[in-house]
């Protein structure tokens, strides 16, 4: 009998590291829809990613409080483009934060407006400038309104 | 049977049980069975579309909260520049978050090229995500059960569970998976999860004032994207793994990695 004593040891090893793991491991914790290999996991992270909170809200909101520049904005050249791209994601804008940001610096308009000559994309075909020549060292909406880019040259307000 | 007896018996009886009961925990194979949904979200991508100005990296990083300034993002893209020599030439500036502002090619290590228009013959952007595959390698090495796909196809990671070992970060063929400066968790795209549950569209393709970037929803066959990808020409990165990525491209060059 002298020789089964190890084994009482283990088995009681297993027993407790078993009572443990069923407290230690949530009820929801298993094989779900997609079987052993790929759906072995907690259940309710899923909820804790669907309740993961939107920052970006969309230009149909802002347009709720500032009509005139969605306005603008739909009617010329720039309408494709997202109001937080340029102002960054709303969040719980007016409430939090009170103001977005008005990025008036040379990079953002940039980013499509580098004169780049790619035959196999449609960046082409945007109207660019060399960044280099095109009025160096200005703001870009000193003479372009960001939101009428229709309106080429210098801006009237 | 004296005492002794008993309470050996009463001992092995309840190991045995315990046992049993804690193995079924783990494999039960009545769930195993995959439940049939009508929902598997897949994604589109035009590389023609595509202009490079990596508004949707920006959007991404800000609506996930990815530090905006550590090199680490959930989507990025990358520009390929082929000349008349055949030479190809391909960087991901900051992963384009702050796009592509100069014709220069990133050569790394603080070196730029160069490259005269008339020998460029071919040049376009490719916009990388997570391909959501049908058959995940990342998901099959975690140890833990920290990382898994649902039934709707998108592969989601469980911050509270991951313990940060990185197999899985090693085990994606595309490189998607990175580790998050913030959570010292694996982090991945889930194809803003907490939207496209809530009827939006992932941030990056809400951004994309081209339309390069779409969401679908592969067994609708009202589904514009379903419908592209079910009549017209589409590729996926490297298929030779076996993981059936669920990103597919339009004009997906051979000269992409
Ligand atoms: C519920 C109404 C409301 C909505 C919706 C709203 N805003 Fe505003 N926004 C305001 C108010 C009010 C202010 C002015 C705060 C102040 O000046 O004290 C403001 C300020 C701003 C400013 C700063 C203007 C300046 O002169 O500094 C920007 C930029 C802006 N909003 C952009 C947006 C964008 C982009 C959206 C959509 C994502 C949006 N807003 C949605 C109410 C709104
Ligand atoms: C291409 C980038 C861009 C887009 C798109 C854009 N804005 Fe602007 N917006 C700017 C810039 C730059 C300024 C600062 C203009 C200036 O210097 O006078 C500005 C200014 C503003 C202001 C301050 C008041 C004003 O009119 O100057 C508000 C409010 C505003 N934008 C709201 C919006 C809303 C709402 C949308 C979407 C319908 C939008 N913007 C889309 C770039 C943009
Ligand atoms: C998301 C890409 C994008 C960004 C960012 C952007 N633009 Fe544009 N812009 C366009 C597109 C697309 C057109 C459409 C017409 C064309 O050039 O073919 C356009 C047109 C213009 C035009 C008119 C060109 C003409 O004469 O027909 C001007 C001027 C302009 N943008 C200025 C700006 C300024 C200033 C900014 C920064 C506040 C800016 N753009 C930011 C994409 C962009
Ligand atoms: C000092 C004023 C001024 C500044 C600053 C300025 N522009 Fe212009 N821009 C003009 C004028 C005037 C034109 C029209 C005449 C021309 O084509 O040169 C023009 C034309 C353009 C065009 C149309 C080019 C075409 O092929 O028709 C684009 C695009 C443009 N600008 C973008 C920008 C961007 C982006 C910036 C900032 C990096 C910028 N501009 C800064 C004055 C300015």
């Amino acid at each position: 009998m002298h020789v089964l004593r190890p084994l009482y040891v283990v088995l009681a090893l297993a027993v407790i590291m078993l009572i443990a793991r069923s407290f230690w491991v949530p009820n929801d914790f298993g094989t779900h829809e997609q079987g052993y290999t790929y759906g072995w996991y907690r259940q309710s992270n899923v909820e804790e990613w669907k309740n993961f909170t939107v920052k970006y809200r969309g230009k149909e909101f802002c347009g709720t409080c500032h009509a005139g520049q969605a306005q603008k904005l739909a009617s010329a050249h720039h309408k494709d483009i997202e109001c937080e791209n340029c102002h960054g994601p709303a969040l719980f804008h007016p409430a939090d934060p009170l103001k977005l940001v008005l990025d008036r610096s040379r990079e953002l308009c940039l980013r499509c407006h580098t004169s780049l000559f790619y035959p196999t994309s449609q960046r082409s075909q945007i109207k660019g400038i060399n960044p280099d020549q095109h009025n160096l060292g200005l703001e870009c909406t000193l003479c372009h309104k960001p939101h009428e880019a229709s309106k080429p040259g210098r801006r009237n307000r | 049977m004296n005492r002794r007896d008993f309470i050996k018996l009463a001992m092995k009886g309840t190991a045995v049980v315990v046992l049993a009961k804690g193995l079924d925990g783990i494999f039960r194979p009545s769930d195993v069975q995959a439940l049939a949904t009508p929902l598997r979200f897949v994604f589109l991508v035009d590389t023609y579309k595509c202009i490079g100005c990596g508004f949707c990296v920006k959007a991404c990083k800000l609506e996930n909260e990815i530090p905006f300034d550590a090199d680490v993002s959930r989507t990025w893209v990358e520009r390929y520049v082929v000349t008349s020599e055949g030479e190809v030439f391909a960087d991901t500036p900051k992963e384009a978050r702050n796009g592509f502002i100069t014709g220069q090619i990133d050569l790394g290590r603080g070196k730029f090229k160069d490259i005269p228009r008339e020998k460029i013959k071919k040049a376009f952007f490719v916009p990388k995500l997570c391909n959501q595959c049908e058959k995940p390698s990342c998901v099959q090495v975690c140890p833990v059960g920290a990382t898994y796909q649902n039934a709707d196809g998108v592969v989601l990671v469980d911050r509270k569970w991951c313990i940060g070992c990185g197999y899985c970060i090693m085990a994606c063929p595309y490189g998607m998976r990175f580790f998050h400066p913030v959570h010292h968790v694996a982090d991945k795209c889930n194809f803003c999860y907490h939207r496209i549950n809530h009827g939006l569209r992932p941030a990056c393709v809400q951004a994309c004032p081209t339309g390069a970037r779409q969401i679908g929803n592969i067994k609708d066959h009202g589904d514009p994207v379903e419908n592209i990808i079910r009549t017209q020409q589409v590729a996926v990165h490297k298929p030779e793994y076996g993981t059936n990525p669920q990103v597919y491209y339009i004009g997906l060059g051979e000269e992409v990695r």
